[in-house]
């Protein structure tokens, strides 16, 4: 069952960074001894050695000796152009501010429809649905597994019909909708279109963002059920039919997200995401679908952790890997492919259920990284959701942080402010190289689901998660109120579910199997079965399930039943 | 010293697949000279009383993030009950309401660890509890 812990891992970043190389001028020299070592004298510095929250060691100061051959031509550019490094548009947040996209859901689906239209009337720009884990795993609210689970951690849709309720008196052609939902996305997807449908809305003009990445579902966040081939055939059939039927609609967003809350480093979760992000590529071109036509409807979704120059830089160096990786490993020729589109989520697993208020001061500084660092949408989270989801008066806060910073602070008034530092150029630099070589050993091992099949992206991320908890309880790095500045306080009011979300469910669905027409599902969820054992795209076959109110359960077992499901070997 | 290795059963039971935390703790449990077993994702009470008796543990450890604690909680305690497992020390970490603690601890559960424990905590505490 488990595995003895193998210790022999290699882990980014290399000991042979370029800092070891650097040429100091004769100016820096004279300084160091003059004025610097006369203070160290004196004055020793507080720590030995100086690393990021990922362990990335960085120097006291950074100049042009840092930066031998740099080039800005080359490594920055200009806005709007290649290699993207200071941003997708050339006027960035100048022109247009990046979308404020509040994840939400909880209980049924009438509970969140109310928690949608109370943030759109607050100033929100975008919806983010949050599904219950019994969703996310492709079963009904009155499943035996899905007891204790409904509406928990997001809604519960278990057919077509909650998902009318979800978007009651929301005009999806106008709204820019966005579903965390990875292993069911397929399914979640066409109940979306046969709402939008049902409302008269073009699919043609439809926006959103579906997350359907299954790949991170094997390395971190584990919500998969079937394995890895028929899975990611899933996803290409998402691509396929986005394509024809819903250009506007990105049909994936690659998620590094998860992988850092599982404990990766910054440069183990950029690479680990463009790895991935290649992979879907390179499967979309297996099919026989055009590059240039695909790949500009491919978003990605990173974190926003608390180190914040090395986030800062990862989003940069983001952006030029997935540039050079279309133009040279691709022959890309549509520069729409070329730009990485991201979305932002402030760090979940840096908020502290001790003395929460201080979560809506790291929530700010983490959504400041990535609003530096150019992103397209942000979700910030809210100071209560160490404990659970957020009341309706911490999500509020979550969203005015963002507007304070769109607003007040002045930092969108010019597109990347912080171009040209030594230290942000040099890291971004050094945070390319390190995600290089990742993407270059995943490419040595045959790929990204080759290197989920042995573990390589899990353990690597256990064991930077390890070094991180000891860091923690060695007091190397400190939490402020969990292992330093520890005060008593006042327990917070917190959003509870209650089992009465699972009772109104299952009503729903008795009622719902009743009126259904029996035959009729039967009809389509075989259909499905049939193609599902053959090669059709299988997207028309479940949004005709979906349509003749089959639901989410017997729609995934359908497949179930010719995919099989997946089980990991768990590795501790 | 203790003669013979604690035991210790790593549980993670519900639909929830984040493992971070119950992989760092049997880690740092198996560090400190425990003996370990890891049972994987979405075990079912049966599944993780079954292993307990028949790897024959002094500790079980449930990471529950999900809000289900007040389901798994009680069930797994009535069947340890049932099998006889009368002497095992049941602990939880994870995200557990400050409100739902007595309870939970009523039904027979050792300990509740948050967020922000360090391992060292867990580690002191499974040692004096288990005593060979």
């Amino acid at each position: 069952m488990s595995e003895e812990s193998k210790g022999t891992t290699q882990t980014a970043p290399p000991a042979d960074t370029p800092s070891a190389h650097r040429k100091p001028s004769a100016k820096e020299q004279a300084w160091e001894k003059n004025t610097l070592q006369p203070t160290l004298e004196k004055n020793p510095e507080r720590q030995a050695e100086f690393t990021t929250i990922s362990g990335y060691p960085i120097r006291r100061l950074y100049t042009q000796a840092d930066l031998p051959n740099w080039d800005p031509d080359r490594e920055l550019g200009f806005p709007g152009e290649p290699p993207y490094t200071r941003g997708i548009h050339s006027t960035m947040h100048r022109g247009r501010l990046w979308t404020m996209r509040q994840f939400a859901g909880f209980g049924a689906a009438e509970d969140t429809n109310q928690r949608f239209r109370y943030l759109l009337a607050q100033g929100q720009t975008g919806l983010s649905t949050a599904f219950d884990l019994p969703t996310l795993m492709g079963y009904d609210s009155d499943h035996a597994l899905s007891e204790g689970e409904v509406g928990k951690c997001g809604v519960a849709i278990s057919s077509l019909a909650d998902m009318e309720v979800l978007f009651d008196k929301i005009p999806l052609a106008n709204v820019t909708t966005s579903m965390t939902i990875n292993s069911p996305a397929a399914v979640i997807w066409a109940m979306y279109l046969a709402v939008a449908e049902k409302q008269g809305a073009d699919w043609k003009k439809l926006a959103g963002t579906l997350q359907n990445d299954i790949l991170k579902e094997y390395i971190a966040q584990k919500e998969y059920i079937y394995p890895p081939e028929p899975s990611m055939r899933l996803v290409i059939d998402t691509f396929e039919f986005g394509v024809k039927n819903t250009p506007k609609f990105n049909p994936i967003s690659i998620s590094g997200y998860h992988i850092r809350e599982a404990g990766s480093t910054a440069i183990q979760e950029l690479a680990f995401t463009l790895r991935d992000g290649l992979e879907y590529v390179e499967w979309g071109m297996r099919r026989g679908l055009d590059l240039d036509q695909f790949v500009p409807q491919l978003s990605f979704f990173f974190n926003a952790h608390s180190d914040f120059f090395e986030e800062i830089a990862k989003y940069r160096a983001a952006r030029r890997i997935w540039h050079k990786a279309m133009v040279e490993r691709y022959g890309s020729k549509n520069p729409r492919a070329w730009a990485l589109r991201f979305h932002t989520q402030t760090a979940g697993c840096s908020l502290t259920a001790q003395q929460p208020y201080n979560n809506v001061v790291r929530t700010a500084l983490q959504a400041l990284a990535a609003v530096l660092g150019g992103t397209q949408s942000l979700h910030t989270n809210s100071l209560d959701e160490a404990w659970a989801l957020p009341t309706e008066f911490a999500a509020t806060i979550a969203l005015r942080t963002q507007q304070i910073i769109a607003h007040e602070t002045g930092v969108t008034n010019t597109v990347d402010p912080l171009g040209g530092s030594y230290f942000v150029e040099t890291l971004t630099n050094e945070v390319e190289r390190g995600a290089w070589e990742y993407i270059e050993r995943i490419d040595a091992m045959g790929g990204m689901v080759a290197a989920i099949e042995r573990s390589y992206p899990q353990r690597e991320i256990a064991e930077a998660s390890y070094r991180y908890q000891m860091a923690l309880d060695k007091k190397e790095k400190i939490m402020v109120g969990v292992n330093d500045f520890v005060s008593e306080e006042k327990p917070l009011d917190t959003l509870q579910i209650d089992e009465s979300v699972a009772h109104r469910q299952a009503e729903r669905l008795s009622k719902l199997r009743a009126a259904r027409s029996k035959e009729e599902v039967t009809r389509r969820l075989n259909a499905l079965r049939t193609a599902a054992e053959g090669k059709d795209n299988l997207m028309p076959f479940i949004f005709d399930a979906v349509k003749s109110y089959a639901t989410l359960g017997e729609i995934c077992d359908a497949m179930r039943d010719v995919f099989g499901t997946y089980e990991e070997v768990a590795i501790t | 010293m203790p003669e013979k290795k604690i035991r210790v059963l790593i549980a993670k039971p519900g639909l929830d697949g984040h493992d971070r935390g119950a992989k760092v703790i049997a880690r740092a449990l198996r560090d400190a000279g425990m003996e370990v077993i890891y049972t994987g994702l979405r075990q079912t009470p049966e599944m993780i009383a079954s292993a307990a008796v028949q790897e024959d543990v002094d500790v079980i450890g449930l990471s529950i993030l999900s809000g289900a604690h007040n389901t798994i909680c009680p069930q797994l305690m009535n069947l340890l009950r049932d099998k006889g497992m009368t002497d095992v020390t049941v602990l939880v970490g994870g995200i557990i309401p400050e409100a739902d603690i007595p309870p939970l601890k009523k039904a027979g559960i050792a300990e509740i660890f948050l967020p922000g424990t360090s391992t060292q905590d867990i580690i002191d505490f499974v040692r004096k509890r288990v005593t060979h």
